[in-house]
């Protein structure tokens, strides 16, 4: 520093000016408060170690320790309640892409098409119908071009065309009455996923049985899935062989390899 | 070297004893007001000083700063950091670990992002022996789960964090002036040992404002563009603010990114500024000790022992 920059001394006292409205204690008082302070902040840190300890120890609930489990159901519970029925974007035609194929599981074999069913399950486990494909093309159609998106983080943007789930249901509603979840199978009944109603019934859930114009291939789900802007594609079952109303929560492929029953957006 | 010399945390001007007391504002009013010629005797002296300080290496600059006759005034502690901001960064430390640490988990799953230019590429995040040392690899469902649990805690505490700046006005120390630019360049300069005197500064330097203003900023995006990524539709149009779903995800990356590199300086900064400066986040307080001999129209010179370190990274060491 040089004294001829007196411009310099301006700004130190005008940053010094910042500080002097700190309170100063003497030394003594500081070697007494430093060292309750370190104390205390060793006790914080043993509490947050006990804590990481006991979260790590907490018995497994589906692949995941309790808390964080529950922690998911409150998440739930929160966004459900914050603004449900919402919908995401949907966009021009010229925007659709193909879509990658990520999961095969209840899909690795070819079946023929022809001889496919779909059974429909009362909440008692009752068979409300078996229908084929014909059943599904009469139901209202409608097309949609959503941003699928995959729980592993990469998403694209498909055209799906298909049926409301909602336009589905409505044929059962009265039999089936208020029942709050609804289950999907693969025919073999290796995969498998679970659907809250309220979900089921957002006017973006959809059963699809095209991609843009073409029928669905194999390793998309033919001849009949479910597409989704509003949950992870973990939901988005390909090939439906079973479509079960249930009053409890329906078993979850995924839910119950460690992620999140709802896996909402 | 125990000399931490915060030559630009100034004692208060005061040539008494007065100048050590809880009541320093008043002190360094008086001070200021005192019309005194910079070019006393007292002036010359602090400019040789200066100069034998700055030519010092670091194992002289003992003998220099507390030479026989300015012997060291009786040192007194101020509070630095208030016990909120203390709780508050040290409940975030583990919290933003946990949060990088998980995230990473997530980012496993589909890691696509990458440095270079067209089809050239520099550096891909990450290389296997990253998510190798870590536990990063094929923990995605954990991941979302810790990511989502503790997020609550990471915004929570931020929130308050955020009001407290709010409400106290502490965001004065922290947000840049008009200075901050030329004043950081100086700050790096002097930290590089190219320049020999650092530029004034409040509590914090204009690098460490810049930088903390920064990390303020991105821990606000990061924030956002981690609920547009969450809930794009129940947030919609959120995600639209980067781009699109795709591109909060881009943004989320960045901006952790630019926090663990911050995490790095901030943690290598501390290091090098020594304990007092540590235990000021402890503690809240630090040691002043005043010369006031040296004192100059209430500014003392450039390179005293005013004042063991201040803030996290006071960016300035004994020379």
């Amino acid at each position: 520093m040089t004294p001829e920059k007196s411009g310099d001394d301006d700004r130190r006292h005008q940053l010094r000016a910042e500080l002097d409205d700190t309170p100063t204690i003497p030394v003594s008082e500081f070697k007494r408060r430093s060292r309750r302070s370190f104390l205390t902040g060793a006790a914080g840190a043993g509490a947050a170690f006990l804590g990481w300890r006991w979260l790590q120890d907490s018995p497994v609930d589906d692949g995941i320790p309790s808390p964080l489990r529950n922690t998911l159901e409150f998440n739930e519970t929160v966004w459900s309640n914050l603004s449900e029925g919402r919908s995401a974007p949907e966009f021009p035609v010229s925007k659709a892409t193909p879509i990658q194929v990520n999961g095969r599981i209840g899909i690795r074999n070819e079946i023929d098409l022809a001889d496919w069913t779909v059974r429909v399950e009362g909440p008692d486990g009752e068979l409300l119908d078996e229908l084929d494909i014909s059943a599904f093309e009469a139901l209202p159609q409608r097309d949609m071009i959503i941003e699928h998106k995959c729980i592993e983080g990469w998403s694209s943007i498909v055209h799906w065309g298909g049926t409301r789930f909602s336009d589905f249901h409505a044929r059962y509603a009265d039999r089936v009455g208020d029942v709050p979840y609804v289950g999907f199978e693969t025919p073999d009944g290796l995969y498998y996923v679970g659907w809250d109603m309220s979900s089921a019934l957002h006017p973006q859930t959809m059963l699809a049985l095209r991609q843009g114009t073409e029928p669905l291939t194999q390793v998309h789900g033919a001849p009949l899935r479910i597409a989704t802007p509003n949950k992870y594609g973990i939901k988005c079952l390909k090939r439906i062989g079973v479509i079960r109303y249930a009053r409890e929560r329906p078993a979850d492929y995924w839910a119950e390899r460690s992620y999140d029953w709802y896996a909402g957006l | 070297m125990e000399l931490h010399v915060g030559h630009s945390l100034i004692a208060p001007g005061s040539p008494t004893r007065a100048g050590v007391s809880v009541g320093s504002r008043n002190v360094w009013e008086q001070g200021r007001n005192t019309p005194v010629d910079r070019s006393t005797a007292a002036g010359d002296r602090r400019t040789v000083a200066d100069m034998s300080i700055d030519t010092t290496t670091d194992d002289a600059s003992a003998e220099i700063v507390t030479p026989d006759e300015r012997p060291p005034d009786e040192p007194v502690a101020r509070l630095v950091h208030p016990r909120a901001i203390r709780w508050l960064h040290w409940i975030n430390f583990p919290l933003l670990m946990i949060m990088i640490w998980s995230g990473l988990r997530i980012y496993w799953a589909e890691d696509v992002y990458a440095l270079g230019i067209g089809s050239w590429q520099w550096f891909a995040f990450f290389p296997d022996a990253v998510y190798e040392t870590f536990g990063l690899e094929r923990r995605l469902a954990r991941g979302m789960a810790f990511h989502f649990a503790f997020g609550w805690l990471f915004v929570i505490n931020g929130a308050i964090y955020a009001t407290y700046l709010l409400a106290t006005r502490e965001w004065r120390h922290i947000l840049p002036d008009r200075h901050a630019a030329r004043e950081a360049k100086d700050v790096v300069l002097h930290d590089l040992h190219i320049k020999k005197t650092a530029p004034p500064q409040g509590k914090y330097n204009a690098a460490q404002r810049i930088s903390y203003t920064a990390v303020l900023v991105m821990a606000l995006i990061i924030v956002v563009s981690g609920f547009a990524i969450y809930k794009p539709t129940q947030l919609y149009p959120l995600p639209l603010l980067f781009g699109g779903y795709q591109g909060a995800r881009l943004v989320h990356f960045w901006m952790t990114i630019g926090l663990g590199l911050f995490f790095v300086v901030h943690v290598l900064q501390v290091l090098r500024a020594g304990w007092g400066n540590f235990r000021s986040m402890v503690t809240g307080y630090v040691i002043e000790r005043r010369s006031p001999t040296n004192s100059v129209a209430g500014v003392p010179p450039s390179g005293t022992d005013d004042t063991e370190n201040v803030g996290s990274e006071p960016e300035e060491v004994a020379r």
